[in-house]
């Protein structure tokens, strides 16, 4: 452990993950069987807008292996309430009640009918097809701007509107900014619905004990300890009886972000049955029973003086909600609402969502959660602002920055951020990139008429993660806190267990939080074990999403550290008969000031505390600590991220030349992991710019209904992407570190669009919607020429 | 129901299939060999990929009773004798995985790839994998590992000594 100046934090240390994923040992929720296990399927609705007029399910019942089959009003007594919704973010939300599986109409394709419990996975298949529904189809309802107006046909009769809510923050006088300014901007941009894709389908297993009436449910999930709360809402079983098992979880991105109906079914069957229940979604299933993101359109205005200095930032959302509200499905646009301002300054400012239902899949949060949408609507707007004043994307931006600090500096979103030197990130960008050659050649191949033109794209993004300080979220309505947890324990013979609150799904938690917990308690990295992911081994913890591990989660961790310090301290003093004031304290060695081998260490002081022979007065025994922390801001990375793609302008094609991206995401850890999250994060939001989409027909059938026609891209169809990395400690917390598990979705589907745009350009191309594939590029090329779009 | 023999991973089993079993979940559910990971049903995302005579096959596409007969090898009979394969060892040390899901088909269709494969280039890597799907890395790291391993493999084989 000597080497890397004796430190484990700043170093690349490998995975204590990956052994034994790299030899299939890892077990994830479907791979683990229990004794008298039985498979569920759910039946799903074919249509996107059905009343249920009966279910008939004795044929089901009939087949051999098949132990039951219920519909949603034969379940109806079984839930205590509906599912949990913990984002109401105004008074007079529309939040209509969602059932596990629905009482008597189909709002989605994809909406749970009934269910089907069988022998095995196969035959609760065929016996799914055997349950008989008469459906009585309604009308559905797609397109949001349509779903606001008269006469459509409402998604949730009862409420008379599909509309879920208005959410609006305004901050100085936003309309006498507009009135002075000199110089507007108005875009319209669409942020297409994404299907997040995580590689491993979700799954659950609901494993009772009859006689105690206790449940542990194993689930494929990024937040188990919210699934606790959530299941003893929605199924009535007491929170003290139920464990929730998150093991190794195969990707989330937001995803795995939720409670869902399926596990509320597995534990009501698992209750009424008394036999563990499994389910698996294939990825067919996934599409249509798992929450999709994004999906807004978007009207951005923006007020300038007439050199193009940001005055005013003015925007008006509509958020598609989809069918009903899962946990966050209305607060994930406020986690944007702050920073659709970007990096830049500004006098006023103002946010208006409006929530819409309609008859698709409820949308929730997506790797990025809000800020994609913000920092696209910003990164695009100001390049329009450019053209419109005649400056160049980079000299736009250098003008509107919030000038380099280190204290928290208030911005126009109203908050306030904790560090930041923009401009250096930027500047570092410009220069791995290359953009001096890059618009020479570019103009080389203006003038030669070249087919392949160039486009050179630029997002300078800022976001917020680190959910979260409980007192904001409080006021922004969420029903939860945003603190979060580590408990360690320094065993008799020095060896560290440590349970963590958050919940890892590929972001290296228990690599990153050793590599913190090994400096500060001065122990070996291989030492430490870290248990994550079960409400029973690590109690406390608000599990993973918004980029808030590191930021809280990693603090608590280094807090609980220093507990175990102080009470070593104080051992030690006892020990070695000297005042606390009278000891250095190093590398897990606590010495006598001025006689430095009178010292013990911390392993020598852990097997102390546990035999307790000799503790002084007041002591407890044993080395333990748990620390609860909870932010008191948000953290806020930044970077600039810089795409140069070349379009082919007779086909339409666009080929990612270089991608620049740079990152500060404060104090890192560790190098190589943080390099992989910004790496993949760009590769993803690369790929919502060029190939995902998720899309409906007009009666709401999902025409991107499997991975055949959904593009999630291979290893071909991406870019190399360059990192460059950027420092500002934040001043948020005492670590120094932020977030970067969304900076790549956050900042690269601008950075692509506007390269695209910017390859364009001189034919008057001014927008293309995304996703950028090569048909709408094509047809925005034949209609910039003036040739017919068809 | 058919019986079929397979050798996995070096040891033969005889087993009672259902026609319609698909490797897979023979592999998964029959033997207990859950390191080989389901991640979609339309043969898009190569999670399921196994070594079928030393070939890489999607195991969601291929029927149990289409085995028979036929030897096996899947993630959990990469390493021998406690050491690592190459290829797990340059995807560790590379970062080539985040959430491990699609890791042992990505390993299975690389080891395959690598030795159908002379002179692997970064350019060739992308798309010899491209049957498999990845969500966490981006591919970079996938790539670096496989190429790293692809030179170790050389190495050895050119340190051997000849037959």
């Amino acid at each position: 452990m000597a080497q890397v100046a004796d430190r484990y934090v700043g170093a690349e240390v490998r995975r204590k993950e990956d052994p034994e994923l790299i030899t299939g040992e890892a077990r994830y929720t479907d791979d683990i069987s229990v004794p008298g296990m039985l498979c569920m399927h759910v039946v799903r609705s074919p249509f996107a807008h059905a009343r249920v007029t009966s279910i008939d399910v004795s044929k089901a019942l009939a087949m051999e292996g098949v132990f039951a089959a219920f519909s949603g009003q034969d379940l109806a007594g079984d839930w205590a309430g509906p599912m949990l919704m913990a984002w109401p973010v105004t008074e007079d939300i529309n939040n209509p009640p969602h059932w596990p599986l629905t009482k008597d109409t189909a709002r989605y394709q994809g909406d749970g009918v009934a269910v089907v419990v069988a022998e095995s996975r196969a035959v609760a298949a065929d016996a799914a097809e055997a349950v008989e529904v008469d459906y009585e189809p309604l009308d559905a309802v797609v397109d949001m701007e349509a779903a606001l107006k008269e006469g459509t046909p409402l998604v949730h009769a009862e409420i008379g509107t599909n509309k879920c809510f208005t959410w609006t923050l305004t901050n100085g006088d936003i309309d006498a900014v507009f009135a002075r300014a000199p110089v507007k901007v108005k875009e319209r941009y669409r942020i297409q619905r994404q299907i997040p894709n995580a590689i491993e389908p979700r799954s659950v297993l609901a494993d009772p004990t009859p006689s105690t009436g206790e449940f542990t449910l194993w689930t494929s999930s990024q937040i188990p300890h919210i699934v606790k709360v959530g299941m003893a809402i929605t199924t009535g079983i007491p929170e003290s009886k139920l464990r929730i098992i998150a093991p190794r979880v195969g990707g989330g991105f937001g995803s795995k972000l939720q409670v869902y109906p399926e596990e509320a079914l597995a534990l009501a069957l698992a209750k009424r049955l008394r036999r563990p229940i499994k389910w698996t979604e294939t990825r067919s299933e996934n599409y249509l029973a798992t929450h999709h993101g994004r999906d807004q359109i978007q009207e951005i205005e923006l007020a300038a003086d007439g050199n193009g200095k940001i005055l005013g930032y003015r925007d008006r959302i509509l958020v598609n909600m989809g069918a009903y509200l899962m946990i966050i499905t209305p607060g994930t646009p406020l986690l944007g609402a702050f920073v659709f301002c970007g990096p830049y300054g500004g006098e006023a400012y103002h946010i208006e969502f409006t929530g819409v239902f309609t008859t698709t899949v409820p949308t929730d949060a997506y790797r990025g959660a809000g800020r994609p949408e913000a920092a696209y609507a910003m990164e695009r707007s100001i390049d329009a602002l450019a053209r419109q004043v005649g400056r160049d994307p980079v000299e736009i931006r250098r003008m509107n920055f919030i000038p380099a600090f280190t204290e928290p500096t208030p911005s126009p979103g109203g908050l306030t951020l904790d560090s930041g030197n923009y401009e250096s990130t930027l500047d570092r960008a410009l220069e791995l990139v290359g953009y001096e050659q890059l618009r020479k050649e570019q103009q080389a191949r203006r003038d030669s008429g070249d087919i392949k033109q160039l486009g050179i794209g630029f997002s300078t993004y800022l976001e917020m993660c680190g959910l979260a300080p409980s007192r904001v979220l409080s006021s922004l309505r969420y029903a939860a806190g945003g603190w979060d947890a580590a408990s360690i324990r320094v065993l008799p013979t020095g060896k560290v267990t440590m349970a963590i609150g958050t919940t890892p799904h590929g972001q290296s938690h228990e690599t990153t939080f050793a590599q913190i917990a090994a400096d500060d308690l001065g122990v070996p990295f291989e030492d430490i074990e870290v248990v994550f992911g079960d409400t029973e081994l690590a109690p406390w913890g608000m599990d993973t999403y918004g980029s808030r591990s590191l930021a809280v989660g990693g603090v608590a961790v280094h807090r609980a550290a220093q507990k175990i310090v102080e009470k070593a301290r104080k051992i030690a003093a006892h020990e070695l008969e000297v005042s606390e004031e009278d000891l250095d304290y190093e590398d897990g060695k606590f010495m006598v000031k001025g006689a430095p081998d009178k010292a013990k260490t911390i392993p020598e002081l852990a097997f102390s505390a546990w035999t307790a022979h000799d503790l002084p007065d007041g002591i407890e025994p044993g080395l333990n600590a748990l620390a609860v922390y909870d932010p008191q801001n948000f953290v806020f990375p930044y970077g600039a991220h810089i795409c140069a793609v070349e379009v082919d302008t007779e086909t339409g094609g666009v080929d990612v030349l270089r991608y620049v991206a740079v990152d500060d995401v404060g104090t890192i850890i560790n190098p190589q992991i943080v390099d992989g999250q910004v790496v993949g994060g760009v590769i993803q939001g690369i790929a919502e710019a060029l190939f995902e989409e998720a899309t409906y027909d007009e009666n709401g059938q999902l025409l991107t209904s499997s991975m055949t026609n959904y593009l999630v891209p291979a290893a071909p169809d991406v870019p190399e992407v360059i990192v460059g990395r950027h420092v500002t400690p934040s001043t948020t917390n005492e670590l120094g570190v932020k977030g970067v598990g969304e900076t790549g979705t956050i900042a690269s589907p601008p950075a692509v669009v506007n390269a695209v745009v910017d390859a364009l350009s001189h034919l008057g191309v001014t927008d293309i919607e995304r996703p950028m594939t090569p048909e709408r590029v094509w047809r925005t090329i034949r209609q910039a020429k003036g040739g017919a779009s068809k | 129901m058919r019986q079929i023999s397979v050798t996995v991973n070096g040891t033969r089993h005889e087993a009672d299939v259902e026609p319609r079993q698909l490797l897979v979940y023979f592999l998964r559910e029959q033997l207990g060999l859950t390191g080989t990971n389901v991640g979609c049903d339309t043969t898009s995302c190569g999670s399921c990929t196994v070594l079928v005579e030393g070939k890489s096959v999607k195991s969601c596409t291929m029927l149990a009773v289409q085995a028979d007969g036929r030897e096996i090898t899947t993630i959990e009979g990469m390493a021998r004798n406690g050491e690592l394969h190459p290829l797990q060892k340059a995807f560790h040390e590379h970062h080539g995985l985040q959430c491990g899901y699609c890791t042992p088909g990505m390993i299975m269709a690389a080891d395959s790839l690598i030795r159908e494969s002379r002179n692997l280039t970064e350019e060739s890597v992308r798309f010899g994998l491209e049957g498999n799907l990845c969500r966490c890395t981006g591919y970079q790291n996938i790539v670096k590992a496989v190429l790293a391993a692809a030179e170790e493999t050389r190495s050895a084989d050119a340190a051997a000594p000849a037959k």
